[in-house]
Order: C-alpha cells, then structure tokens, then sequence
C-alpha cells in the first residue's frame, strides 16, 4: 500500500521569483512543479515548506486570496530552514502542503471599521487579510492599518505601502523602534499609535500579529480604547512539526496552534497569554 | 463463552500464523516482559511474577502453576502501530529537479497477543489523535486497519496499576476479537474465552474447546473481582480539570522539579503519549534526503523551541505539561483522558515519581490553602 494521501507528504513547487524586501527578508513566489493546482487558501492560513536536505517549517501565506493560482510566502531568514531559503533561486524547488490553520474572520468585520495592527514580520500573514478587505473594500467602514519595526530599513513591501498610503479608502501608520538616515516618521512602539488612530473602537473588528509580547499590549491598548474582546483576534506561533494536530508541539493549554489556530479570537486565548511557561 | 486448556494458546498462535498474522506478544527479555514477535509458543512468557512499585521492577518465576501472573513492562503496543521511528518519505535529487518517493504504509497483518485492557483503553485513546481528526496518519491507520487483538484480563495486577479509577480494567469490555481469562477450577490453569467478532469466532472455531460452564464463568466473575480489589492505587479525577486550572501556580511543581531528572522515561513507555518530531537525513553526497519521523518527549527543552529560545524552559513547566496534558487538557481535545492507569510511568520513573500521588499533593496543597501563588519557580530549570 502507498502513502498516497499521508498528510506530511508535500507537493513540489518551483520558485517563480524571488524579492528581497529587507536585508534578511525575502518574498517567494511559487507554483507547483508537480502537476496539481495550488489550492485556494483563506487569509491568515499557513504552508509547511520544506528545503530539501535541511528541513520544514511553517511559514503563513502573505498572498493575494483572489489569485491563490501563484503561492506567496514572504519569510525572514532567522536559522537553518529560513537561511537556506533565502539562498534560492527562481527554478529552485521546494516543497510544499497545506494550507492548514484558521483564517482572519474578514466576514465578521462586514460594515465595521477594521484596525490591522502588525509588528515585524507579523505583517505577511496580515497582507492577505487586507487584500481581502481591499478586493471588497465597499463591505468595510475605515480600515486602518498600523505597523511597527525595528528600524525605517526593515519596512516590508515598501513600494505596496507607498501605494497604500495614497489611497483614499486606507489609512496606514508606519513607526519604527528606531529612526536611523531620513526617516521623518513616527518613533516609538506601534502601540503608541493606538490611541490616535481613526476608527470607531465600538464598532472596529481587530486583526493583530506580531511578537507575543507586541500582542500582549496592543490588546491592552485595544481594549483601553473602548474595543470589545470578542472583536480582536490574534495569530499565534509555537513550534510545529507537523500542522495536522499529530506531533504535539504547538499546544498553548488545551490548544492545538497548527489546528486551532494559528488566528484566535482573544476570549480563547485571554486565560492562557498571561501564563507564564505554558 | 468458550474454554480451552493452556495448550490450546499454542494452537490459537498457529492459527494466527496461518491466516497471515505476524504475531506479537509478551516475551522475557533483559529480566523484564517485553513485545516482541512470537515465533512459537516457547517465546511466549509464561508463569512469571512481576513486582513493580515506583522506581522499581522485577520479575522473577512463579511458581504457582499460574501462567500470566505479570502485568505489562515498558513495552507498549504503539510499538507496532504508532511506531517509535517511520520514514515518512524520501527526495532524491537531479539534474532535472527533486523527486519525492512516498513510504509503503504497511508491512502486513499484525496480531497482538495478550493486550491488557488499560492498553487497549490506550489503543482507542490513539485512534482518537491519528485516526478521528481532521487528518488521518495513513501509517496508523494502514496499522490498525488489519490488527486482530487476543486480549487478556488481568488476574494480577501489579503494585503501580490505578486501572479502576479509571474506569479502563480489570476486565476488557471492548475493543478485542477475542479475550481471555485465566482461571483455576480444579487447581489447574484453564482459559474462558470471550468472542468479541466475527474474525475471531472464525479463529476460536479452528481450536479445541468446549463451552463454558456456569462454574468456569463463576470463576471468571471472582477472578476478575479479587483483581479489582487488588488494585491499591488509584486517581481522583473528579474535577481534575478544575483543580489543574486553579494549581498552575502551585508550590507542588517546584517540588516535583525537584525530584525530575527531565528523562523523558515516563513519555517513551506512556500507550497514550504521541509527541513525535522529524529528522531530516542526507547521503553524504546530497542526491537523497529522508525524512523520519521518531517519538519526541515534552521533556526535552527543544520541544518548544522558537526564535532563540524555548517556552518552557524550567524543568517544572514541563513536568506540569506533562501532567496537565495527561488528565486535564486531554478531556478538552480528545473527550477522554490521556491517561489509562497502566502504572507504566510510575514504575519506570528512575526516581519514584508517581502520577496518583502528585494529584494527591495538589489537592493536599489546597486543602491546606498553599495550593497556589507564593511560588517563585526561581533556579529550577
Ligand atoms: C503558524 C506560523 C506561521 C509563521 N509564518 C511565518 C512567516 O510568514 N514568515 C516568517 O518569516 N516566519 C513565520 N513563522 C516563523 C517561522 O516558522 C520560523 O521563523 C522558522 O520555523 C524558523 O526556522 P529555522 O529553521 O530557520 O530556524 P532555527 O532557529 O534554526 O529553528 C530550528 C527549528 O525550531 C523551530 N522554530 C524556530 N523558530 C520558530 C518560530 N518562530 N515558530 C515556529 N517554529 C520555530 C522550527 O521547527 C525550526 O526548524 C511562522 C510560524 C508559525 C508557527
Ligand atoms: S500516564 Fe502513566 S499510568 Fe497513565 S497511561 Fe501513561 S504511563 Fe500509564
Ligand atoms: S517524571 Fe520520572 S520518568 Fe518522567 S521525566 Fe521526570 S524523572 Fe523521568
Ligand atoms: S504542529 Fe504538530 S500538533 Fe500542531
């Protein structure tokens, strides 16, 4: 008997073109090599890549829902998988499965303004959420997106930010930790962007990803601001050897990340954040 | 109901044989009760004593004429179906590109001979993770798929058994084709067997036997009653997810970090645990990769490894893990507990760590209101 559907087995996938965004971030864009179609995926959803002779690791897709026939995965290089990605080449192939994982709920934010708040690299599996909103963009109050890094030189898909800002319908706040060369803009901790920021904070749904610690006072930020629990969902990461709820990796409490998650509505998650080593 | 004489164990494992089975059951190896294939009936272990308690293991003869007067070793069944190492697939490559090679599932029909029913409690519980989610592990499944069970009911549990408690032994209600009982009518051993499918009234049909009488179901009924009464051990699990929720931050986890040497012991001979992790191997010149899958443990630091460090680094968040998961996060995710009161951990423990009682210092410690705060969990990792 073969393995035919075992779910660790993934399916080849040439790179079509690579883009650096920062100095060790890189968005690839991929398409299958193996025959199939790539399947529609949900905003929020994530892939296990796998490089051959190194390893596999989650990495969310930070693509357009609309158009899923091109798979784009934008990845920072931070260790062995991540690192012998960012060495390849358009042709290389890599492997892929999925998708796996809870979506962005962008049908509860129907008629709600919606507040996109992303640090780092949280920002790639929050792209697909705002495309969704832009691809039906009359559905939605204001939406407003705030993102935070380091320094102006870790600012993730400059040129489509650029674009964002001039739209009429989106409004995009950009701070950084750090101010370094010409950079006129805010300074600070993307928190601090929370209270100012135009929405209506009784009828905004909240979509935020980041480090957990970053999450940990946007919700506080949030919730000062007048924003209900059940609106604010978060994405989580936790390390995963399988996403099909068979390696035992990714529990927080009695949650599965990989299954679960990785988006959550705050009320599932409120009890177990402020554990400490859970 | 049917009985069959001691001898009649040798003709059912031949007859196992010769409908394709590979039969594999308790052998004595290295001074233990193992699973390993039963090539005859010889392999079979046979009027053994164990002696288990926390930390400790024996097994000496009989010498009584009882034939299964032992309770399972380290050895579990998952062995053979959620297997400890799996190559999950191969890529080879060339100049035109990878190539992947998926793995043959399957090796052929498995028979397990003599599995208890807190392990076949464990088997159900397993085939809730790989088999009833939103994914199926084709691996187990293909595993599972053609198993054919001869359960047997425990006459003599050991000293670290808590079965009772959890509702999982002496006796197997289900989950078996066949399931014996040992008995001892007139001072010799004899076997009531129970026919629990098809398959196995097909089997039972091939051997000697003859009905069971009122007096050998008589005997079956005190056996199994004196062995319930034998089980010392036990587990309150009465609104253990309450008390796991309000202990997060008891004292009791600095003091079993204590006594944990974080050996990962208590997972490897676990029927429940399924934590797994994937090695990638590569030939020396880089044309084929293999991924495998092996048991992983909450254990081990790396577990819960991301960007530059782990979650639980301290030694007593991941004995808490362990046990949090075990009997309370279980219930949550799998609608039963993840533990079946094999005893296994306790035994098998280096130091003695005994699941049952650190329930019972939990519950103490609030009792005695020092069952939560006040613990600084400094300097334990
Ligand atoms: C649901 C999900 C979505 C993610 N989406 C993205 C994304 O879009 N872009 C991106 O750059 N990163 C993303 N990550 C993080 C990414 O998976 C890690 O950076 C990556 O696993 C690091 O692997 P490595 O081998 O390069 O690093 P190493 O430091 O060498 O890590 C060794 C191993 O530890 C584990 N590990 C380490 N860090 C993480 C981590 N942060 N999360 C989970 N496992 C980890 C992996 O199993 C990895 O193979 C996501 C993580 C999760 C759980
Ligand atoms: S936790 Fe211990 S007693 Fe319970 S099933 Fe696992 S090994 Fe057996
Ligand atoms: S409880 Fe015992 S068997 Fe388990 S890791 Fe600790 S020392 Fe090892
Ligand atoms: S990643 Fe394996 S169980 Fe979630």
């Amino acid at each position: 008997m073969i393995a035919a559907a075992d779910p660790m087995v993934p399916n080849l996938h040439r790179i079509q073109k690579v883009t650096q965004e920062t100095s060790d971030t890189f968005t690839l864009a991929l398409a299958p090599s193996c025959g199939r179609k790539c399947p529609a995926f949900r905003p929020g959803q994530f892939n296990m890549l796998y490089v051959f002779g190194v390893g596999e690791v989650p990495i969310s897709i930070s693509g357009d829902p609309a158009t899923p026939e091109t798979l784009v995965h934008t990845t920072r290089a931070v260790g062995a998988v991540t690192a012998a990605m960012k060495k390849m080449r358009p042709g290389d192939q890599l492997g892929v499965r999925g998708p796996y994982g809870t979506e962005w709920p962008v049908a509860e934010a129907h008629d709600r303004d919606v507040v996109i708040v992303a640090g780092g690299i949280g920002l790639a599996p929050l792209r697909p959420a705002l495309y969704s909103l832009l691809n039906h963009r009359e559905r939605y109050g204001r939406v407003v997106l705030l993102y935070g890094t380091r320094s102006p030189e870790d600012i993730l898909y400059r040129t489509e930010i650029q674009k964002w800002r001039s739209q009429f319908d989106l409004d995009v706040h950009v701070t950084v930790d750090r101010a370094t060369g010409k950079w006129r803009g805010n300074v600070g901790v993307v928190t601090s962007l929370i209270p100012k920021a135009p929405f209506d904070p009784y009828h905004a749904t909240a979509f935020v990803c980041g480090p957990e610690i970053m999450m940990r006072y946007t919700i506080l930020a949030l919730l000062k601001r007048g924003v209900e629990k059940d609106s604010i969902h978060l994405s989580m990461e936790r390390n995963m050897k399988c996403a099909v709820g068979f390696c035992g990796h990714c529990q927080i409490g009695p949650l599965f990340v990989c299954r679960d998650g990785p988006v959550f509505g705050y009320p599932r998650l409120e009890k177990l954040l402020d554990k400490r080593e859970l | 109901m049917w009985t069959i004489q001691p001898r009649g164990l040798g003709d059912l494992l031949e007859a196992l044989r010769n409908r394709g089975y590979r039969v594999v059951g308790p052998v004595v190896r290295d001074g233990a009760i193992c699973y390993e294939d039963l090539g005859s009936i010889e392999d079979l272990a046979l009027a053994w004593l164990d002696e288990q308690e926390p930390g400790n293991y024996r097994l000496t003869g009989s010498g009584n004429g009882d034939l299964f007067s032992y309770s399972p070793g380290a050895h579990t069944w998952k062995k053979f179906l959620h297997k400890p190492s799996v190559t999950l697939w191969r890529a080879t490559k060339d100049q035109k590109g990878l190539h992947l090679k998926e793995e043959p599932t399957a090796e052929g029909k498995v028979a397990l001979f003599g599995a208890r029913p807190c392990e076949l409690a464990a088997i159900a519980i397993q085939d809730r993770v790989f088999l009833e989610g939103p994914f199926v592990d084709s691996f187990y499944a293909a595993a599972r798929k053609e198993m054919f069970v001869v359960a047997l009911n425990c006459s003599h549990p050991s000293k670290s058994c808590f079965c009772v408690s959890m509702k999982t032994g002496p006796r197997a209600a289900t989950g078996f084709d066949l399931c014996l009982t040992e008995i001892h009518p007139n001072g010799e051993a004899e076997l009531v067997v129970e026919v629990g499918s098809e398959t196995g009234g097909l089997i039972l049909a091939d051997l000697q036997r003859r009905e069971a009488t009122e007096k050998d179901l008589e005997a079956v009924r005190k056996t199994l009653e004196e062995a319930e009464q034998r089980v010392e051990r036990s587990l309150d699990t009465e609104g253990i997810q309450g008390l796991f929720d309000r202990s997060f931050e008891s004292p009791q986890w600095d003091d079993v970090a204590r006594r944990c040497l974080g050996c990962a012991n208590c997972t490897m001979v676990c029927p429940t645990c399924f934590c797994t992790t994937v090695v990638e191997s590569s030939d020396l010149a880089g044309a084929e990769a293999t991924r495998t899958r092996i048991w992983d443990s909450c254990f081990t630091k790396d577990f819960t490894y991301i960007h530059g460090g782990s979650v639980r680094p301290s030694g007593y968040s991941r004995y808490r893990q362990w046990i949090t998961h075990k009997l309370a996060n279980w219930i949550e995710q799998f609608g039963t507990s993840g533990c079946v009161g094999c005893g296994r951990c306790i035994t098998w423990c280096p130091v003695g760590i005994d699941i049952t009682a650190e329930v019972e210092a939990l519950r103490a410690r609030e009792r005695t209101g020092s069952g939560s705060g006040g613990s600084s969990h400094e300097g334990n990792a």
